[in-house]
């Protein structure tokens, strides 16, 4: 199977070139992941980063012929040759398939992403029915690969001030959980021209999602709540 | 040259589950703390834990720490250290509850609390029926309860060192562990990183199998760090294969589908775990399972065109239930089994899973290193937990949840001893002057290595080899070749060559630095393997098919230097109870 790689030493080169692999597949080879531990153990300088190599940690996303996903999870029978395999698209690239995430995490962090509940806490778990517990499906297993904020243009023009969809998601998925206290303040710390409302709507974050989650749809309640709390 | 040094109070190495318990406690306690880890913390392998975390809550009936202490020594089957094990069963309830206090998205009951679900090896009242103790969400709780950790260590913010790769311990002349040395992936900057305190939270090894549930980042860098420093590794002859991975592909199937009603078949559609324990069937204790399903696999009634697996039965829980409860196990199969369990059964085998053994602690989660008589002597300023720490709560054999259990209880017990520690030997003692030469000549071995093998070859030597001579059913003739062949590959690891020689995020040195570490965790599971002639938990030796008390009632103890070996007792007195008496062991 033929592999297009971006590949990219700042020790040593002056500038990122792509580099072609042809590689002999075993019958076991499933998934992306797989043909790059092939290619890895041809050419042991190709830097990517993975873990889990199943779905789960989030470290092995990138760009695979034009849209982002995770290696682990991306089926080779699904891919047409050459493959062209680039870095997540929008933040600074350190080393071949591996990016800088510090933009990411930053705007990960400045939401708050924890429970925000100042009773003290009872001696037993804090009651929370089904139904409030249901709230929080399809917000709480992401799994901060960035697949999403990065197929974002709103997040590639301003990744300082926009807060991207994958931090968006867990501020509702705090907003929504019924333990939490803070909704308010959490409003306001989205309620600014970048941070919240750069999002326009126009779901490539739902597209790139590898597990399915819509972030647009959390991003459409809070708007709403802003809304309902301004009337 | 020496490397740049930076001065803590405590150096965590490790953020997954206990780590970051640990780490939350040491920032909450306003110490100086650098968290060193090679991923972004939530990518740590806490996160694929699916199916629960293991507390006598009694959200679902009569449940009490002491049914679950008693179910966890019969599950070591007695080679867990009691002491340990009531510590960790009456800590548990609080931890969760705290857990929850943070903002756990756990699944509820109609009445609010956490829901539980049956694990294996769980029961009521010592082994009568099986009781819910699994405190989960859906089956993703070691996603969920690595993110909950994670978001509370930036509310109280934890310093994280990300993409940093710890390379040696450094101990003084008299023991006294003073830090670690370590390497910042992405500049390939070696730091000494010295630290009044140094807990250990660096996970298992479980990569040195071939057929493994494991993440690649499991290579057991803390048992290396520990046996190149000179510290024994306990019991590592005890691994838990796990009964269902994916067929082919090793992907973690978890046990909550048999706890939710799940239950495997042979190739002829019998429901063959009625036959190899009656009582709890499919819930039995993980090594029970594993080795009836080999057993089945040997005797040729194994599924598919080899006969080389079996099938987990679950479409008769219907979509709602698998959709609730088991949504992950849904998408995996689908995706790495090309199966959708809401019709047809997934293809199973037993899987490397666990490793029960790692660096001995003890409840206080104190690194044990006996000196002369005194077995109990611990290394002043070392601590370790989780998966590398044995402290032994899982004996012969872990039980489903007890993992995340431990992760919780020893990560916090090992912050608070280390806090005490710091109160008590306040200030920084002096480095030995060759503090980071062990750590620099590896390095400079691998930028200079000549006509040597690749990463990749030698690593794969360990994987076959520990899987075909240290599996499910072990031999004695293949053990003893097994342990010829792993010290052959130990000799070949200490030349392995690498292309890349590239400063910048360099991966293929980060491999080699791995296998450095895995080569030593291969070792003292397969030295300790040949030298155990009983079969207790999860180690079956098919010349001494008894478990045997009288000899080998006793913790193996495995050093790096000259291959040793030593035994320490078990642990049999409890804290506050009596002691659970070894029995025959059934389920």
């Amino acid at each position: 199977m033929r592999f297009r790689i971006f590949r990219y030493d700042p020790d040593k080169d002056e500038k990122p070139t792509m580099r072609d692999y042809d590689v002999a597949l075993d019958p076991h080879d499933r998934m992306l992941l797989d043909a790059l531990v092939r290619i890895k153990e041809q050419d042991d300088s190709l830097s990517l980063r993975r873990s889990c190599r199943e779905g789960v940690c989030g470290s092995d996303a990138m760009n695979i012929n034009g849209r982002n996903g995770l290696a682990c999870i991306t089926k080779l029978s699904d891919l047409k040759e050459p493959v062209e395999l680039r870095p997540l698209p929008g933040l600074p690239v350190i080393r071949d398939l591996i990016v800088d995430m510090t933009q990411f995490f930053k705007q990960y962090h400045s939401i708050k992403p924890y429970l925000i509940n100042e009773d003290p806490p009872p001696e037993k778990e804090r009651l929370q029915s089904p139904e409030e517990r249901e709230e929080l499906d399809g917000l709480y297993e992401c799994i901060l690969c960035a697949c999403c904020s990065t197929s974002c243009p709103s997040f590639w023009w301003n990744p300082d001030k926009f807060v991207g969809p994958a931090g968006l998601l867990q501020a509702y998925r705090f907003i929504a959980d019924s333990r939490d206290q803070a909704a308010g303040e959490r409003l306001d710390n989205l309620e600014d021209p970048y941070r919240l409302f750069r999002c326009h709507s126009i779901m490539n974050c739902v597209d790139a999602c590898p597990k399915n989650l819509n972030p647009t749809r959390a991003i459409g309640k809070i708007k709403e709540l802003m809304v309902k709390r301004s009337v | 040259m020496t490397p740049a040094k930076r001065t803590f109070d405590v150096v965590v190495v490790g953020a997954g589950g206990a780590g970051l318990r640990a780490a939350l406690q040491l920032s909450e306690a306003g110490l100086n703390v650098a968290v060193l880890s090679k991923v972004f913390p939530t990518r740590s392998h806490t996160v694929a834990a699916q199916g629960g975390i293991g507390a006598a809550l009694g959200n679902m009936g009569e449940d009490s720490w002491l049914w679950h202490m008693y179910d966890t020594v019969k599950g070591s089957d007695w080679l867990g250290d009691q002491d340990t094990i009531e510590f960790m069963c009456r800590e548990a309830p609080k931890l969760v509850y705290e857990l929850e206090h943070f903002g756990m998205p756990f699944d509820r009951n109609e009445n609010g609390t956490v829901y539980q679900r049956p694990f294996g090896g769980h029961s009521q009242n010592f082994g009568e029926r099986p009781v819910q103790r699994s405190c989960c969400a859906a089956d993703r709780t070691g996603h969920a309860m690595l993110h909950t950790l994670y978001q509370r260590n930036v509310r109280a913010r934890t310093r994280f060192f990300v993409e940093w790769m710890a390379l040696d311990l450094i101990r003084d002349a008299s023991g006294q562990v003073l830090g670690v040395t370590a390497l910042e992936m992405e500049t390939g900057d070696v730091m000494i990183l010295q630290a009044g305190a140094t807990l250990f939270a660096t996970g298992g090894a479980g990569r040195m199998f071939h057929s493994s549930t494991n993440a690649f980042i499991n290579t057991g860098d803390g048992l290396g760090m520990a046996a190149r420093a000179g510290i024994p590794l306990q019991d590592m002859e005890f691994y838990q294969f796990h009964p269902t991975g994916v067929y082919g592909a090793g992907i973690l199937i978890t046990e909550a589908v048999r706890g939710e009603g799940g239950y495997l078949l042979n190739k002829n559609g019998e429901r063959f775990m009625e036959r190899y324990a009656p009582n709890l069937k499919d819930l039995a204790s993980r090594d029970v399972v594993s080795r009836a399903m080999a057993t089945e696999i040997k005797e040729g009634r194994g599924a598919g065109p080899q006969g080389d697996h079996l099938m987990l039965k679950l479409d008769h829980l219907g979509p709602e239930v698998i959709d609730k409860r088991l949504p992950g196990i849904r998408e995996i199969s689908k995706k790495f089994a090309n199966v959708d369990p809401v019709k047809d059964p997934i293809p199973v085998v037993p899987t490397a899973h666990y490793m029960m053994g790692s660096i001995p602690t003890n409840y206080r989660s104190e690194v044990i290193a006996p000196r002369g008589a005194d077995k109990e002597a611990t290394v002043p300023g070392f601590y370790a937990a989780g998966e590398c720490a044995c402290a032994s709560v899982h004996g012969g054999n872990r039980l489903g949840t007890n993992s995340l259990t431990e992760l919780l209880v020893f990560g916090k017990s090992a912050a608070d001893s280390a806090i005490r520690f710091l109160k008590e030997n306040p200030g920084q003692k002096e480095l030995p002057k060759d503090a980071a030469d062990r750590s620099l000549a590896r390095l400079a071995r691998l930028d200079n290595q000549k006509n040597g093998e690749s990463v990749s070859e030698v690593g794969m030597e360990i994987r076959r080899t520990m899987q075909a001579h240290c599996g499910v059913f072990r031999f004695p003739d293949m053990l003893v070749k097994g342990v010829k062949k792993i010290h052959e590959i130990a000799d070949r690891a200490t030349r392995t060559q690498i292309k890349d020689k590239s400063r910048v995020f360099n991966t293929a040195r980060i491999e080699a630095l791995e296998l450095e570490n895995t080569i030593e965790a291969a070792r003292a599971t397969m030295v300790g393997a040949a030298a155990r002639q009983e079969s207790r938990g999860a180690h079956d030796r098919a010349d001494f098919h008894k478990r045997d008390d009288v000899n080998w009632l006793k913790h193996t103890l495995w050093y790096k230097e000259g291959d040793r070996l030593d035994y320490r007792p078990v642990h049999m007195k409890p804290l506050t109870v009596r002691t659970i008496e070894p029995k025959v062991r059934t389920y």
